[in-house]
């Protein structure tokens, strides 16, 4: 009676697929690169930090102890009387500054990247355990989690600092525990509206048991919002870390150049040097943006809603 | 009983990141004063987008309406709707043409009450001052079914149950007794209980207000006591339009046929698999040179995949656009 | 409603409670509190005489009745460096922290919600992508250092505005504006996506279908619902601001809170730090219960109890 013709669509599809040219895929890559500009970006700092971190004394030739009282408050190299030795100038105390720059990355990474993991495990853990088990555990860990939140979290830092004392660990365990409610709070709320889709209901009742559910189904959908978050809080911790550097309660400056530490120290010289301040102050901020900008980029991608929408 | 609306090929298309999506591929209709007439198709068949394309209710970027007439006879005299500048469209829209739209929570306000709800379009389009708005829309409130109205009219959406809901957006709909009422899916999101209820509702309203309905949908179930006429639509096109009993009984296109197929019956004498169409819809990506449903179709041969079939009449009131005769059981002859 | 008050009000007060238990629990945990107050140079003896004096060496039970009986009196010590009680050194501050702080905000409100909202109803225009852009900076500036370069360019070398203290009346305008540049970008942020977001929902379609004026739409219907979520973010932020001033005070000198509490640090002053502490974290329970409070009125449904 009539021609079967294929069912689907795919197959006349290939038919009329044309050619895809090397130019066709490289404005296709473009196009994807400019629509993912922000993220591109993110990582791209990102990168950049972590290669400088990683590779510090091959950049920089400087050892950025070193103190050299004739070679102090040079400016950049690009003014009169700066030199190409120091690209960035010198302190107070002529310690080179573009290479404690550099080494300052792996302080602000290390508190980061350390930071963000105490936090992000021990508030996943409280969280979870709030979500899943629910009524009064959930109420009563939940009270303590926006006892701490809903406090200004710099003062309580500031505070906590004071108390502790100084040293690079200290700052860490400072801001995983001070973290750990925002975590807290987003995997519980993750976790909520997991129990709440029914599908763990469904696996449930088809017989897994519960280290398989929580393994297999509710991490996974944990990741996303997690590592988006964990990506904000990054950038608030190096943020904060400069900050109480700042106040003289990070790290000790002997001990290792932080930004902060830089910042304090070159508070007082802004208006004759302001170099010695001002380009830790752009490292800070040259992170922190790209930070912003990849959590932002892994906010949109990640979340499924927001996948339809991106076209 | 005059023509009130009479849409002519109609054709919308979005321009996209990814490319011309062709969602409305040359739609004519005609509607009758007082008329009900069902629009019948699965999700992307373009059924919504026709309509939003006549009232200025789709967004002009990506969206264009490429071609097409729409002559409507307003108050202020017959008019094409979609040469309207937007001030004129927003004369109409709610005034000479109401909506209802298919979920209640998410189509209403959360923080505004019901009762200023309704109350805006009067004041807007009836020029009542707001007390004379607010006994009136009581009045609607009682009519469309709604109990203590003077106390609900102060009442916040998330006050009420999805029937409820649905019938104050028919309140919204019906405040300043239009000509037309658009109905896009009004049951799809209620219960299968209350949606008899609604469908109720509109029957009574219908009958008292003597206007014409238009009632998009993809449940050919819901059309059978409710609607005068029927219009298929698929891949964006019209492919079969009749009076509903001669629908049910003379299908005369193949997807007509398969969506009949698929309704459930308790009258069957055995029992049998629910009939359902292999295939998914059309990419409305892909420009087409031939009929939408070829894929699809059990009765496709080779001049369904060379041109486009027209909508040929092929009976009293019915026009159905397929080369394939379904009663000679071969291509038709023209 | 007054029932939704009654049990947010409980609530602030159970907060308070932590808080001050927090704090108490804090300086005694870490180790011995009289050594953390007294001087670095300060000899053994020294330290017992100071912990027998400030009744250290008593139960935990006793000293912390003690504690919360001095803080409900509003007692809170004598703070070591002006040897006058603690408190009233702080409320001294207040004024001055308040204005900078709803000076910030105001800023804030003023510059972020129309860029935001320009940018919600023009998505991928110029206005936008700039708004944004700015935003993101604003976000990512840290504070302290911008503070610095606008001391350095903008007061010193080119004398627009005075560089420290309280005296003239702009010597506000730029701790203002470093302090509230955050937020700033924040509502920008913010509210460009409540707009966005309110934009695509359905009752804007509803309210377009029942062909009202876009006016009408606009306020009505749109910015009415992009305020609920804005009302919360304000209210939350100017509570960090009155809290977490500290380096802009410090930096423009501003004889606020923040600025007591970068000098107490560095005396060691515990009283005093405790006393800010403690204010501090009441001033902001207080602007979250106000906020939330303003939050039930603008939202029916939290004032129903949904």
């Amino acid at each position: 009676m009539a021609d079967k013709e294929p069912k689907t669509q795919q197959t006349v599809d290939s038919l009329l697929d044309t050619e895809k040219t090397f130019k066709d895929r490289l404005a296709y890559f473009g196009r994807f690169l400019w629509r993912d500009r922000g993220g591109v970006i993110g990582l791209t700092v990102f990168l950049i930090v972590v290669f400088a971190a990683v590779f510090a004394p091959v950049i920089t030739k400087q050892d950025p102890f070193t103190q050299d009282l004739r070679a102090s408050k040079l400016p950049p190299a690009w003014k009169e009387e700066g030199t190409w030795e120091h690209p960035f100038g010198t302190d107070s105390l002529g310690k080179d500054i573009f290479s404690r720059v550099i080494y300052g990355t792996r302080v602000s990474l290390m508190v980061g990247l350390f930071g963000v993991l105490i936090a992000g495990i021990l508030g996943m853990l409280i969280g979870a355990i709030a979500g899943y088990a629910g009524g009064r555990l959930d109420a009563a860990i939940m009270g303590g989690v926006n006892l701490i939140l809903s406090l200004p979290y710099l003062l309580f830092v500031v505070f906590i600092a004071t108390v502790l004392g100084r040293s690079l660990i200290n700052v860490i365990l400072i801001f995983g525990i001070t973290d750990a409610p925002i975590f807290a709070r987003v995997t519980r709320g993750e976790v909520l509206r997991i129990r709440e889709s029914g599908y763990v209901e469904s696996a449930i009742s088809a017989g897994a048991r519960w280290p398989t559910i929580i393994f297999d189904h509710i991490i996974p959908n944990l990741i996303g919002p997690l590592i988006t978050l964990a990506t904000f809080e990054m950038s608030a911790m190096i943020f904060y870390e400069a900050g109480l550097g700042f106040l003289g309660l990070s790290v000790p400056p002997n001990e290792y150049p932080t930004w902060g530490n830089m910042l304090a120290a070159g508070r007082k010289y802004m208006t004759s040097y302001p170099w010695i301040a001002s380009f830790p102050g752009l490292a800070i901020m040259f992170t922190s943006l790209g930070m912003n900008l990849l959590g932002d980029w892994l906010r949109d991608v990640l979340d499924p809603r927001m996948r339809r929408s991106r076209k | 009983m005059s023509i009130i609306l009479k849409v002519e090929d109609l054709v919308t298309k979005f321009y996209t990141l990814d490319g011309v999506v062709n969602a409305v591929n040359g739609v004519s209709f005609e509607l009758s004063e007082g008329e009900t007439l069902a629009i019948v198709g699965e999700s992307g068949s373009g059924k919504s987008v026709t309509m939003m394309s006549l009232l200025g209710l789709i967004p002009l970027p990506p969206g264009k309406i490429e071609s097409g007439t729409a002559a409507f006879q307003s108050d202020a005299g017959l008019c094409d709707l979609l040469t309207l500048s937007p001030e004129e469209l927003r004369e109409i829209r709610g005034g000479q043409i109401g909506f209802v739209f298919q979920d209640p929570i998410s189509t209403l306000n959360p923080i505004l009450t019901i009762g200023e709800q309704i109350s805006e379009t009067l004041i807007r389009h009836k020029g009542l001052s707001i007390e004379e708005a607010r006994e009136q829309t009581i009045k609607l409130l009682s009519q469309v079914g709604i109990p203590d109205p003077e106390l609900r009219y102060k009442a916040y959406p998330f006050q009420f149950s999805g029937g409820m809901r649905q019938r104050v957006v028919i309140a919204i709909a019906i405040a300043c007794t239009p000509k037309i009422i658009i109905a896009d899916e009004p049951t799809t999101a209620l219960d299968v209980t209350v949606q008899a209820q609604i469908i109720e509702l509109f029957k009574e309203l219908r009958d008292a207000l003597d206007v014409a309905v238009i009632w998009i949908t993809h449940d050919l179930g819901v059309v059978a006591g409710l609607a005068e006429r029927v219009l298929v639509m698929y891949g964006g096109r019209p492919v079969e339009i009749a009076a509903v009993r001669e629908l049910y009984k003379n299908p005369k296109h193949p997807y007509t046929l398969g969506l009949l197929g698929a309704l459930p019956s308790l009258e069957a004498k055995e029992s049998k698999r629910l009939e359902s169409i292999q295939g998914t819809p059309p990419d409305l990506l892909i420009p087409l040179k031939h009929c939408p449903f070829a894929w699809r179709c059990d009765f496709a041969f080779d001049r369904c995949w060379e041109e486009i079939p027209p909508l040929i009449t092929v009976g009293d009131q019915h026009r159905a656009a397929c080369f394939f005769d379904l009663e000679k059981g071969g291509p038709r002859d023209d | 409603m007054g029932r939704y008050f009654a049990s947010k009000f409980f609530q602030s007060l159970l907060l308070l409670f932590g808080v001050l238990f927090l704090v108490f629990m804090m300086v005694r945990v870490t180790g011995d509190p009289a050594a953390l107050m007294m001087s670095r140079e300060a000899s053994p003896e020294q330290i017992e005489a100071f912990r027998e004096e400030m009744g250290f060496n008593d139960p935990v039970l006793v000293q912390f009745k003690r504690f919360m009986s001095g803080a409900i009196r509003g007692d809170f010590g004598t703070s070591l460096h002006f040897k006058t009680p603690a408190l009233p050194l702080v409320l001294e501050r207040l004024p001055a922290t308040v204005q900078l702080a709803s000076v910030a905000l105001l800023m804030a409100v003023v510059i972020g919600i129309p860029i935001g909202l320009l940018g919600g109803f023009t998505p991928g225009s110029a206005v936008d992508n700039i708004g944004r852009a700015l935003a993101l900076i604003g976000q990512s500036v840290p504070n302290f250092w911008l503070g610095l370069m606008m001391i350095l360019y903008l007061g010193v070398k080119l004398g627009w505005f005075p560089t420290f203290g309280r005296d003239q009346w702009n010597s506000v305008i730029m701790p203002a504006f470093v302090l509230g540049l955050p937020v700033m970008g924040q509502l920008v942020r913010l509210t460009r996506s409540a707009v966005l977001e309110i934009r695509g929902e359905d009752f804007i379609r509803t309210a377009h279908s029942k062909g009202l004026e876009p006016r009408t739409i606009y306020l009505k219907h749109v910015l009415r619902n992009v305020a609920i979520p804005l009302v919360s973010v304000i209210g939350v932020q100017f509570g960090y601001m009155l809290g977490g001033s500290i380096y802009i005070e410090a930096i423009f000198s501003w004889p606020g809170m923040g600025g007591l509490l970068e000098q107490s640090i560095g005396w060691r002053d515990f009283p005093l730090v405790q006393a800010i502490a403690v204010f501090t974290s009441l001033i902001v329970l207080m602007l979250n219960l106000l906020t939330d409070m303003a939050y039930s009125i603008i939202d029916p449904r939290i004032r129903y109890g949904r």
